[in-house]
């Protein structure tokens, strides 16, 4: 008995001397800049995280340090990375954020991804003024976030104005007679599907379409053919899906197999992966989703090039959120190398302020939010182009009717 | 013994004083460690209160912490916050009464499984109610509330439980409860209102849980039900009550402390790593402290070879 006691004492002495080791390990760093990020590598957002925010963090990290680093007045310093892993938590998220700003001391903080952990750490940004470009997030309330949160920047729009411009574009192509006014309309019950599918009812219906269907379906789904077959039975000349990536793949696969080809095919989150090209293959041509990018630019040719080359496995960016990611990151870097020194407050107005070049284009903030965005895309020959709004640069049109699915 | 009580009130308020003033530390990092360690002190030592004695192993916290969370993203902006706090209050109250009215005649693993089963009902139903009814998933919290107003709010909170635990424990109710805890079938012959004694217990611990949720949520502005209902919170708190040892008021304090610390540190160093390194730590837990710290300290204090109760933790 003695002997356990003692031996759980020694471990207890042990676990203690490590742990105090452990906290006073802070190192400082003089000449660098100092740039933290929490981030889920666990948990239900990783893989959205693992897609479209961790490669651009890391490509453009390791751009700007071969670059010899980030230009302050008239020297360069590298950037000095610490990270957290947030497990999808918005406790743990919030947490990381003020282990980064109180005891790492970082000088800049990129957002976490998705829109529920960028709201949970709007506040701490906020109060510590740090500031905030939320790359992956939609919300309806992003107009009055950010004159709330002033640091706060909402670079990829309000779920809104998504359902309007999709409407718009159906509009449209029934005025050219492309398709018939018959929609049907399912959506995911979670926050996306229900965010978009509110906004997008009382648009479909005051565009003077018929809503022949319309219904959600839990998260997690699995067997979504009954869906399609009644969804089939009905012959609407519009499909449109609120969706989520594994929901998105699982819907484009039933309408494959049931022979369901509406004129105009559009499916949610996900669409713009590259994983659902590697998936479909030629069942893609003509497919609608969300987001999108101007393809031909040659900014973004040279984007995909080096992000492919940058991933671990030659991954490709989605054709959303990736390069909008990428473009918040070159926006952050352009302002922090015109104040030319670490002044927080100073880099948030001129964020508010300046115009930037990036991937995406010249971008020039609005009350901290971007005037144009991608909301309607559609793989044509393999590569997923921006087609809505239409007056965006390098919106390319339509193709309506949806060719027929072909045998894999 | 009335000395002794009298010193330990003493030392209780001047340490609570002292605790008061952690806000004005000014380091915002620690205010936020300080938060968490009272968050999982309470939940714990809620879940001991009723778990300890009874031996009911409950996996419900999630179910009472989202209520009372649920309740702040609904009602948050719209009432005074000492209301809804009040309601929060009510709502875990009487969810608790239905539900220990309807399982407590259950025993061991079934109302362990019920308990697990019950956080999902609750969250599939507020889904159910946000998609089909107010058409919005995600609820966002602005009321104006400091990161030190709910450090405060917590410490009054555990300071309210452990008075309540040690109230109970000295009560004719605390009496009843470890008589249960000890044979079911005897408390009854004794003539003990096992039901009402267990849904009465059940009752407040889940309304301090559902508290707690309340309390913590402008800490995220955003709440939907997968934040709100985070099964971990269960498992953690189970984990913090066991490794601390149930069957003592200040028990689970002794897990809370040390494991929250240590999941800090672990996220912080080894970011990578940290579920692999958890479950390791669990398994020694279970393995070499099977009635936790409190029953350590018991041992020692004891006179080796001294008579143990031979009570475990649960």
């Amino acid at each position: 008995m003695t002997t356990f006691l003692t031996r759980r004492t020694a471990l207890l002495v042990a676990a203690t001397c490590a742990a105090t080791l452990g906290l006073a390990a802070v190192a400082q760093a003089q000449t660098s800049i100092k740039i933290g990020y929490a981030i889920s590598r666990t948990g239900p957002n990783t893989g959205g995280a693992a897609v479209t925010t961790i490669p651009n963090y890391e490509l453009w990290v390791k751009e700007v340090n071969a670059a010899g680093g980030i230009k302050l007045g008239d020297k360069r310093v590298p950037i000095e990375v610490v990270q957290y892993d947030d497990r999808s938590n918005a406790e743990e998220a919030v947490r990381a954020l003020e282990r980064l700003i109180n005891q790492d001391k970082v000088d800049f903080i990129l957002p976490p991804w998705g829109t529920g952990l960028n709201l949970a750490v709007g506040p701490t940004l906020n109060r510590e003024g740090y500031p905030h470009l939320a790359a992956t997030a939609v919300t309806d309330r992003a107009p009055e976030l950010a004159k709330r949160w002033p640091n706060s920047f909402w670079m990829l729009g309000t779920s809104a104005d998504a359902a309007k411009t999709l409407v718009e574009l159906l509009s449209k192509l029934r005025d050219e007679k492309k398709i018939g006014d018959t929609v049907a309309m399912v959506s995911i019950a979670d926050g996306f599907g229900i965010d978009l599918s509110s906004a997008a009812r009382p648009a479909i219906t005051n565009a003077k379409f018929k809503l022949a269907y319309d219904k959600s379906y839990p998260i997690g789904t699995q067997d979504l053919a009954p869906i399609i077959n009644e969804v089939k039975a009905l012959n609407p000349d519009v499909f449109i899906a609120f969706s989520y990536p594994p929901d998105t793949l699982a819907l484009t696969e039933q309408s494959r197999i049931a022979g369901f080809n509406p004129k105009v095919f559009y499916t949610g989150v996900g669409t713009a992966f590259p994983l659902y090209r590697g998936k479909f293959g030629k069942n893609t041509e003509g497919v609608m989703g969300i987001g999108g990018w101007s393809g031909d630019s040659p900014a973004i040719k040279d984007y995909l090039a080096r992000h492919k080359a940058s991933a671990a496995n030659g991954a490709e960016p989605d054709r959303w959120a990736s390069a909008v990611t990428y473009a918040s990151l070159q926006m952050l870097q352009q302002a922090i190398e015109r104040v030319g020194k670490i002044d927080r407050a100073a880099v948030i107005k001129d964020l508010q302020t300046g115009s930037f070049d990036t991937v995406i284009g010249k971008v020039k903030l609005e009350n901290n939010m971007p005037t144009r965005y991608w909301w309607v895309g559609q793989w044509q020959d393999g590569e997923f182009y921006g087609i809505a709004p239409a007056g965006n640069e390098g919106a390319r049109k339509a193709i309506v009717p949806k060719p027929a699915w072909v045998a894999p | 013994m009335t000395a002794r009580t009298a010193g330990l009130g003493v030392l209780t308020l001047v340490a609570l004083v002292l605790l008061a003033f952690v806000p004005r530390l000014g380091n915002p990092y620690y205010l936020a460690l300080a938060i968490s360690l009272l968050q999982y002190t309470v939940l714990a030592t809620a879940w001991g209160m009723f778990s300890g004695p009874t031996r009911y192993v409950s996996l419900a916290t999630t179910a009472f912490f989202g209520v009372g969370a649920y309740t702040v993203a609904v009602l948050g902006e719209i009432l005074p916050w000492p209301l809804v706090l009040l309601i929060a209050a009510a709502l875990g109250a009487f969810v608790a009464a239905i539900v220990g009215l309807s399982t407590l005649r259950l025993s061991g693993v079934y109302f362990v499984i019920f308990t697990f089963g019950l956080t999902e009902l609750i969250r599939q139903l507020v889904v159910w109610f946000e998609v089909n009814k107010s058409r919005v998933l995600g609820r966002y919290v602005f009321v104006d509330i400091t990161q030190a107003d709910i450090y405060w709010q917590l410490l009054a909170l555990a300071a309210a439980v452990f008075l309540l635990g040690w109230l109970i424990a000295r009560s004719r109710l605390g009496f009843a409860l470890r008589v249960i805890g000890e044979d079911e079938t005897v408390a009854k012959h004794c003539g003990i209102d096992t039901t009402f004694a267990k849904v009465a217990l059940f009752t407040i611990s889940a309304t301090v849980m559902t508290l707690v949720g309340a309390i913590m949520a402008p800490r995220w502005t955003y709440i939907e039900p997968s934040i709100a209902f985070n099964s971990m919170i269960s498992f953690q708190v189970l984990i913090m009550a066991l490794l601390g040892g149930a069957h003592r008021l200040w028990g689970p304090v002794l897990g809370a402390v040390p494991l929250t610390l240590l999941f800090e540190l672990l996220s912080a160093r080894f970011p990578n790593t940290f579920t692999i390194i958890l479950g390791c730590i669990f398994l020694l837990i279970v393995y070499m402290l099977p009635r936790g710290v409190a029953g350590l300290i018991e041992k020692l204090a004891a006179a080796p070879g001294g008579k143990t109760t031979g009570r475990v933790a649960a």
